[in-house]
């Protein structure tokens, strides 16, 4: 019988310091996810975690994880070379069929970022994917700031605007991105757009009111939601929202249905 | 095709059939409930039919059998994971047509949810074979026949206890061979026809109400009254939640155990992410939460019927009195004011 929760083995192949609290760490592996779907990571002795996969490629996945909790704070002291354990994909991700051909507008805070990097990295290594890339990222402070290089290539391709909640930079504005959500012409796209909202949950909240206000559809609206999971495989329980469980329908959510799903 | 048998002879046939099966059935645990000189009936490997406590309602559910409130799935070394082993017998286990109905739910969870099947559950569970303890009164917190679980004929065996002997109701070819030479009689189970409690089940109209309702001042009574205990998910025969913790057995060395542990969504932390973020704050939240899953989101999702059989073990296990059915009585009512206020 195979036994949907049994970790497998992975070597790290690299790991990067994003911030004092965020680290990259980059893992081998033959599993291919799609845009935006999350693993099972564990090491023993600590336990398990759900991780978005920051990045992939040929024989490889990343994952940004920040200081945070208990098994984040033992990853911490992983080194390349070390075993890792994983299982997955788990998950829905982005629904990348819809997003083709179209204008993106992205709006990610924080570690939000990393579920959507691999999505932007697409856009920005494959430039007919969208017709064009809209990109709000924000950060807390100039420390917190994550994926530094990604974050200077997609300034060369993409409408990007980046922001720091509360502090003041060259080159980079203060404030929450909601207030920046107005800045673009949506009327411009011609109703051929697709809204991207990743962060803390408050952050999604306020940001796809925003989006209403400026007159976005709900259903161009698109968010990505982290939940406690145990299992990942719909059996925990942890991250049920009424009829719906995260781990099997989401992550990722149109907004017409997230909007109603109230813990 | 039915059998008598004295307590005695049940006795012989539990001898028999232990080469083959191990029998759980509701047992007592004397002085080890939770106020002093107070038992506790819970499932357990029974030897004799004086063991079996068949005129009480068990204090926990047959659920126990086979998920147990903490087992050992992995056992874990540097470089692997290895599923533990469980025990090759079968497994009978005695229990009312409400834990048999409740089993229905706990598949749904572990073997269909998702489209993945659960290998710990699932190996537990395919060696299973119910006997129905037949059920005819009930205790005063039931209310089985209100939630359609009253019924069933998913069972191998059914018994009647008699004050030295047994009636027996064989229906699994399996068993039948066991019961030769056994005394025949006619026998076939009855079934509770109506409970002291009733409840009626609120429909919840659509998600605009649904929202109003998780809203409703209602639950605002649970934030003085609930303890956040756990205790009626502990007891309940159709809650499923678990937690997956890791236990070394030597801070210095790289062995150990990753264990599922029985979880409650009425325990605070239920849902709280790394880094400390928590969704359901209030005892009335996490109390809102049990409820409309129960009666609401269970069946919206599965669609054919709620996740409750009206076992009320939740009301009986509760240290503070709170009545499940008067919960959802409650919900009626302010569902019923949600609506009329909608229509003015």
């Amino acid at each position: 019988m195979n036994n949907p929760v049994m970790p497998k083995p992975c070597t790290i192949l690299d790991v990067c310091k994003e911030t004092d609290m965020e680290y990259t760490f980059k893992v081998a592996t033959d599993i291919t996810p799609a845009h935006g779907q999350f693993m099972q990571l564990s090491v023993p002795k600590i336990g398990e975690a759900p991780i978005s996969v920051s990045s992939f490629g040929e024989g490889y996945m990343e994952f940004t994880i920040r200081a945070v909790g208990k098994l984040t704070d033992k990853l911490f002291s992983l080194q390349p070379g070390d075993t890792l354990f994983m299982r997955g994909p788990y998950g829905n991700g982005w629904p990348m069929e819809r997003f083709a051909g179209k204008h993106l507008v992205v709006i990610a805070g924080g570690t939000g970022v990393a579920p959507v990097r691999s999505l932007l990295n697409k856009c920005y290594s494959e430039p007919d994917f969208a017709k064009s890339v809209h990109l709000i990222c924000g950060f807390k402070n100039a420390d917190s700031i994550l994926f530094k290089q990604d974050l200077e290539n997609w300034k060369e391709k993409f409408e990007a605007i980046y922001t720091l909640d509360s502090e003041s930079i060259p080159c980079w504005q203060c404030g929450l991105v909601t207030q920046f959500i107005p800045d673009f012409s949506y009327d411009s796209f011609d109703g051929e757009y697709e809204v991207i909202i990743v962060g803390p949950p408050a952050m999604m909240h306020h940001s796809a009111l925003k989006c209403m206000t400026c007159g976005i559809p709900e259903e161009k609206v698109w968010v990505s939601f982290e939940r406690k999971m145990s299992c990942a495989v719909g059996k925990c329980g942890h991250c049920r929202i009424d009829e719906t469980y995260v781990c099997l329908e989401g992550p990722v959510f149109n907004y017409t249905v997230a909007k109603n799903l109230l813990d | 095709m039915g059998y008598s048998l004295s307590f005695e002879e049940t006795n012989q046939l539990f001898q028999k059939l232990s080469a083959e099966y191990k029998i759980y059935a509701p047992k007592r645990f004397e002085k080890q409930g939770r106020y002093s000189d107070t038992d506790v009936i819970r499932y357990d490997v029974v030897k004799s039919v004086e063991e079996i406590v068949y005129d009480q309602k068990s204090d926990y559910s047959a659920k126990e059998v086979v998920s147990p409130i903490t087992q050992t799935i992995f056992y874990f070394t540097e470089d692997e994971y290895r599923e533990s082993k469980v025990d090759k017998k079968k497994i009978l286990i005695f229990l009312r047509p409400c834990d048999i109905n409740a089993f229905e739910h706990q598949d749904k969870i572990f073997l269909g949810n998702g489209g993945f099947t659960d290998f710990f559950y699932a190996r537990m569970r395919e060696k299973v074979k119910f006997v129905m303890m037949e059920c005819t009164e009930g205790w005063d917190t039931c209310f089985c026949v209100s939630m359609n679980a009253n019924k069933t004929e998913d069972y191998s065996a059914a018994v009647r206890f008699g004050e030295n002997s047994l009636t027996v109701q064989v229906k699994d070819s399996d068993l039948l061979g066991y019961f030769e030479g056994c005394t025949k009689v006619d026998f076939a189970p009855s079934f509770i026809e109506k409970n002291e409690i009733e409840v009626k089940i609120p429909e919840i109209p659509n998600k605009e109400v649904l929202g109003k309702l998780k809203k409703h001042d209602m639950w605002k009574e649970y934030n003085s009254r609930c303890i956040s205990c756990g205790s009626c998910t502990v007891a309940c025969s159709t809650c499923t939640c678990f937690t997956t913790i890791d236990k070394i057995y030597d801070e210095n060395c790289n062995a150990g155990e990753r264990r599922r542990v029985t979880a409650s969504c009425q325990v605070a932390g239920f849902d709280r992410m790394a880094g400390g973020h928590e969704f359901r704050t209030t005892p009335a939240e996490r109390v809102r939460y049990r409820v409309l899953h129960k009666v609401y989101d269970y069946k919206a999702r599965f669609k054919d019927s709620h996740m409750c059989v009206g076992c009320g073990r939740c009301s009986a296990r509760c240290p503070k009195f709170i009545s499940f059915p008067a919960a959802i009585n409650k919900m009626a009512a302010a569902i019923e004011e949600i609506c009329a206020e909608q229509a003015k």
